[in-house]
């Protein structure tokens, strides 16, 4: 007779001294496991409560100005650094650290319309309503010294916006014209003018260091070729667009913030289509900016809130406001990927998480695990009403919910009349356009 | 001759001792390089690394991955080799069919990853530290023939103690129940008696006299907690014996099952209802009048939850607290059902009846695998973690081995307990059963009867208090809803398609009018004499007949089509003197 029981030795499974960790065996056989499936779901469905109830994403608060914020600039070579410009004029450097204001310019009189850093990071420009291009030291000035620009270039006309070359020492102005300015002249290098029009806001592509594209007031989006005489195509949508942003990753496409409530990412190839219409805000967009990794953008709006959108999604993942928050005019995303500026009518620059339930700080390599295992999770199951519902919910202010209602309605409305149209029509006559076509009135070459 | 035959026989146990390193090497080297009698494996290894050229003045870039600088060579190239077998423990059911041109790359990259992580698991098992247990018989030995005292004397003095006799002849039959992790053992005598006992220790918890009948007793999901079923109302104790509640909306219990994914406490009463409690915030969950009269049978599936209850008219009916029907009624025994029992994979499930018979059925088909006769009929059944089945039949417990492949005749062990066999279970992650009968207690030592390697996180015997008190709170956390005790639990887990069923009603819905629907033929009333209904019934078949055949027309019509395409794919027209081509 051949024997053998089991018989475990306690020594190999108990920690021999206190100070030991607990001893715990594994074993992996998926029956010692069973209801894997339905114990993933639950622990799924917590995580997901969880990250609802963990999302504060509002982090801070700068105020200083003394007059709505109007324009904002990341500095490239800082993180800690941001600079705004207010409608009174003032510029104020912040440390988004210490959250304090570490320094103030008196840069205008009247706005100060633009705002943009060198890409070395010494200094900075700004534009205003006194028609005047000035160039400013980012390092505050010695003792006794004066707070007075580099340089000063008087135009002829009121600049609207400012954009810096990412490579060379060229920037870009708009107003009647868009403008090539060298760094060296007072006068511009190049002009670029499509009609008459006043363009709001220029932006260079930061791939494609030498093409920049522009918007005006009367509906149009332009791009031009820094290296050519005349701009290169535009198209004419139904509404104004504000401003624009190019993806800082995928050199072709850029997004458009609308009049009319929506988005519009563009391929710059294929203006005729916009790759994604994006909607969700129930008043004008007034600003856009893309993430450092080009999957998503932040939206600033008219309606008091600011919305995160993925590139490839119609529909906003994440809403942000607050009570004392009012029109959003700008809005920035930080080089880190991590946190999102906004700067409002009521003289306050807001800081906030790009990912809401996101805990700040560093994290113990098991915490981290554990967050790991549960995104996984909620990316497995997200598709489960339960989770999915959980995950979609926010809470809007009354104003908005109720216009986001009224809007679907609206909205409704006009697809019962076209369908009415079209079955009471001759057959082909009332053809389909699709939302990404409807928009665009015409593109110019 | 026998020398050549002693040399056969090395070579043999040369090619048997092949490490699976040298698996790939066999293809390259002929036959005739099996290794000879003086050759050592070793030196065979180097050789065949020397056939392979020797790197040359490569650049870094062209130099193989996991060349090192040092030109050392690793003796183990590559991952370990597993059976396909022991992939297929770990491969989990339901792999993604729905493959689309937009996501193939992506789930073909899920799907990878998938794989990865199995081979990883099965290769892990290597390292599992312990071994099961086995019994093996002398030749012309059976295995049932030898005693609990011989394998006790057999074996080392831990594992002999553990076959033990507790004779409380005052206060039986007991029920008992071993705890999650078997480590704790409670004992319920009919007469009142309980106990919880540390039984490899022999320490008594508690002990005390509840003055009542006791129709069951069970364990909940701590040690610090247990459910009686007294004779009218279910009370709860903990471990020092203090009622923690007595709940009346439990009544007349008889017997229970502690669901731990779901702190579900599943309770069948004499008055005919199942009843789930929720021990987590001690409320019903649900209450269903099964309509089958006295319920004294009941057992759970380890694999998904189900309740399996079993009638006095034979049948064997499977429920689920989301439902207020049974899932699945079947007929198993020409009598009343005596005893049930389903197996730790949840596709076996013995049953036991007033026949005297004892069937094994396969619960994913729903049909008998196969079955025997035994001569009392067994009374009580329990199945154990490595799928051993005991039987309980009058005062005698058998232990079947394999009940999955063949029919139970001969048993694997044997033990009379000299007294009328009430509970009957196998201790998780020990080889031990417990057998409580009408003399007390009687624990058997039954070796290959349990899992011998345990997860930690799922219920570790060794556990300390503090890991203890951190499991609870895991497990609570993920407490599995009641809603989702389904007879498959990996559907959650599947892509949702709708039916072909689903689509048609929704078509139906949206049209107005069903598409697919055939008209059916009413026929005509005709004049007097010609309208009998043999004659309409006449007139229906034609017309049916007709319909077959003109559907048939449209198979052949297709088949026609398909010869045309064909004949035109090939050149030229045919002719006979085309058989003589080449």
């Amino acid at each position: 007779m051949k024997v053998k029981v089991l018989c475990r030795n306690p020594d190999d499974y108990v920690r021999e001294t206190k100070k030991d960790l607990p001893r715990v065996p594994r074993n992996y056989d998926p029956s010692l496991h069973p209801f894997e499936v339905p114990r993933e779901y639950t622990r799924a469905l917590n995580a997901t409560k969880l990250e609802r109830v963990f999302a504060k994403p509002f982090v801070a608060s700068l105020d200083g100005h003394r007059d709505g914020i109007n324009c904002m600039a990341k500095h490239p070579r800082s993180l800690s650094t941001i600079l705004s410009g207010a409608c009174d004029g003032e510029v104020k450097i912040w440390n988004l650290v210490k959250r304090e204001c570490t320094r103030t310019v008196q840069a205008h009189d009247g706005f100060v319309r633009g705002l943009c850093v060198r890409f070395c990071g010494n200094s900075f420009f700004t534009v205003g309503d006194d028609k005047t291009v000035k160039q400013w030291r980012m390092a505050s000035p010695g003792y006794g010294e004066k707070e007075e620009p580099i340089h000063t270039i008087l135009g002829k006309t009121v600049f609207t916006g400012v954009d810096h070359h990412w490579k060379d020492g060229v920037f870009a102005t708009c107003g009647q014209q868009v403008d090539i300015w060298d760094e060296q002249r007072s006068s511009p290098m190049r002009s670029f003018t499509w009609g008459v029009d006043s363009i709001s806001s220029v932006k260079f592509n930061p791939v494609e260091t030498h093409v920049l594209a522009s918007c005006a007031s009367d509906r149009n989006i332009v791009l031009y070729d820094m290296r050519q005489a005349a701009p290169l195509k535009k198209v004419i949508l139904e509404m104004r667009t504000n401003t624009i942003c190019w993806n800082p990753m995928e050199a072709f496409v850029f997004t458009a913030a609308n009049e009319n409530y929506n988005l519009y990412t563009y391929d710059m190839r294929n203006l005729g289509t916009a790759l994604k219409v994006h909607m969700d805000h129930v008043s004008a967009v007034l600003d856009v900016d893309y993430s450092p990794t080009g999957k998503e953008f932040v939206s600033a709006s008219f309606d008091k809130s600011i919305r995160i959108f993925p590139v490839e999604q119609g529909y906003s993942r994440e809403v942000y406001h607050t009570k004392r928050m009012q029109h959003v005019i700008c809005v920035k995303w930080s080089s880190d990927n991590k946190y999102i500026l906004s700067g409002s009518d009521e003289m306050n620059i807001r800081l906030w998480k790009a990912n809401a339930s996101e805990k700040l700080g560093l994290l113990a390599p098991r915490e981290r695990e554990a967050l790991r295992y549960n995104d996984k999770l909620k990316e497995k199951f997200q598709h489960h009403p339960q989770i999915r519902r959980i995950s979609r919910h926010r809470h809007l202010p009354k104003s908005i919910f109720s216009q986001i209602k009224e809007q679907r309605i609206m909205r409704a409305a006009r697809r019962k009349k076209d369908l009415n149209r079209r079955k009471h029509s001759k057959p082909d006559s009332v053809p389909f356009t699709s939302q990404k076509k409807k928009h665009t009135v015409a593109v110019v070459e | 001759m026998l020398w050549k035959r002693a040399v056969h026989e090395y070579i043999y146990f040369l090619q048997k001792m092949k490490r699976y390193y040298e698996e790939g090497d066999e293809e390259k080297k002929p036959p005739e390089q099996a290794p000879v009698e003086d050759q050592e494996p070793a030196e065979e290894v180097t050789k065949a690394i020397e056939m392979t050229p020797p790197p040359s003045n490569l650049s870094h870039r062209n130099k193989p991955k996991n060349q090192l600088i040092s030109g050392a060579k690793d003796p183990f190239p590559g991952s370990a080799s597993v059976t396909k077998e022991l992939l297929s423990k770990y491969e989990r059911p339901g792999k993604v069919k729905l493959v689309r041109n937009m996501c193939a790359q992506r789930f073909k990259s899920l799907e990878e990853k998938v794989q990865t992580a199995v081979g990883l698991t099965a290769r892990h098992e290597v390292l599992l530290p312990e071994e099961d247990g086995y019994l093996e018989a002398d030749e012309g030995q059976d295995t049932w023939t030898i005693t609990q005292q011989d394998i006790a004397e057999a074996v080392d003095i831990t594992s002999g103690s553990k076959h033990f006799n507790l004779v409380l002849p005052q206060f039986g039959p007991y029920s008992i129940n071993y705890a999650g992790n078997g480590r704790s053992l409670l004992l319920g005598g009919r007469r009142g008696h309980v106990a919880a006992i540390d039984w490899q220790s022999k320490n008594l918890n508690c002990e005390m006299n509840v003055m009542e009948t006791v129709n069951d007793v069970r364990w909940l999901h701590t040690q610090s907690m247990y459910a009686v079923a007294q004779l009218r109302w279910l009370h709860i104790y903990d471990s020092n014996g203090v009622e923690l509640h007595c709940i009346k909306k439990f009544n007349d219990v008889l017997r229970m099952e502690f669901l731990r994914y779901h702190f579900l406490l599943a309770t069948c009463s004499s008055t005919g209802f199942l009843q789930y409690l929720d021990v987590s915030v001690g409320k019903e969950v649900v209450a269903t009048n099964v309509k089958a009269g006295r319920l004294g049978v009941m057992c759970q599936n380890p694999y998904n939850a189900v309740i399996h209850l079993g009638h006095s008219n034979g049948t064997v009916s499977l429920w689920s607290p989301s439902m207020k029907e049974p899932l699945v009624k079947m007929l198993c025994h020409r009598g009343a059902v005596r005893s049930l029992s389903v197996d730790k994979t949840g596709m076996y499930m013995a049953s036991s009846g007033l026949d005297k018979k004892l069937t094994i059925f396969d619960i994913r088909t729903f049909r008998p695998l196969h079955s025997a006769r035994l001569p009392l009929g067994a009374g009580t059944l329990c199945h154990s973690q490595k799928g051993l089945l005991a039987a309980g039949t009058g005062d005698v417990v058998q232990v079947y081995k394999d009940t999955r492949i063949a029919a139970p005749k001969t048993p694997y062990l044997c033990l009379s307990a000299k007294a009328p066999i009430h509970g009957l279970q196998f201790c998780p992650f020990e080889d031990v059963l417990g057998i409580g009968h009408g003399g007390g207690f009687t624990s058997m030592i039954v070796p290959g009867a349990g899992e011998a390697n345990f997860d930690a996180m799922e219920c570790n015997p060794y556990e300390s208090r503090k890991q203890q008190r951190e499991w609870e709170v895991k497990a609570l956390l993920e407490k599995i809803p009641a809603e989702l005790i389904t007879l498959d639990p990996t559907k959650l887990g599947e892509v949702d398609t709708a039916t072909l069923e689903q689509k048609q009603r929704e078509q139906k819905e949206r049209l107005g009018l069903d598409p697919n629907e055939k008209e059916r033929f009413n026929p005509r009333r005709r004049l007097k004499g010609k309208s009998s209904s043999a004659n309409l019934l006449k007139r229906k078949k034609k017309v049916g007949h007709e319909r077959q055949r003109v559907s048939m027309s449209v198979q052949e019509r297709k088949a026609k089509q398909q010869e045309i395409k064909e004949g035109q794919a090939s050149p030229g027209p045919k002719s006979t003197l085309d058989r003589f081509k080449k």
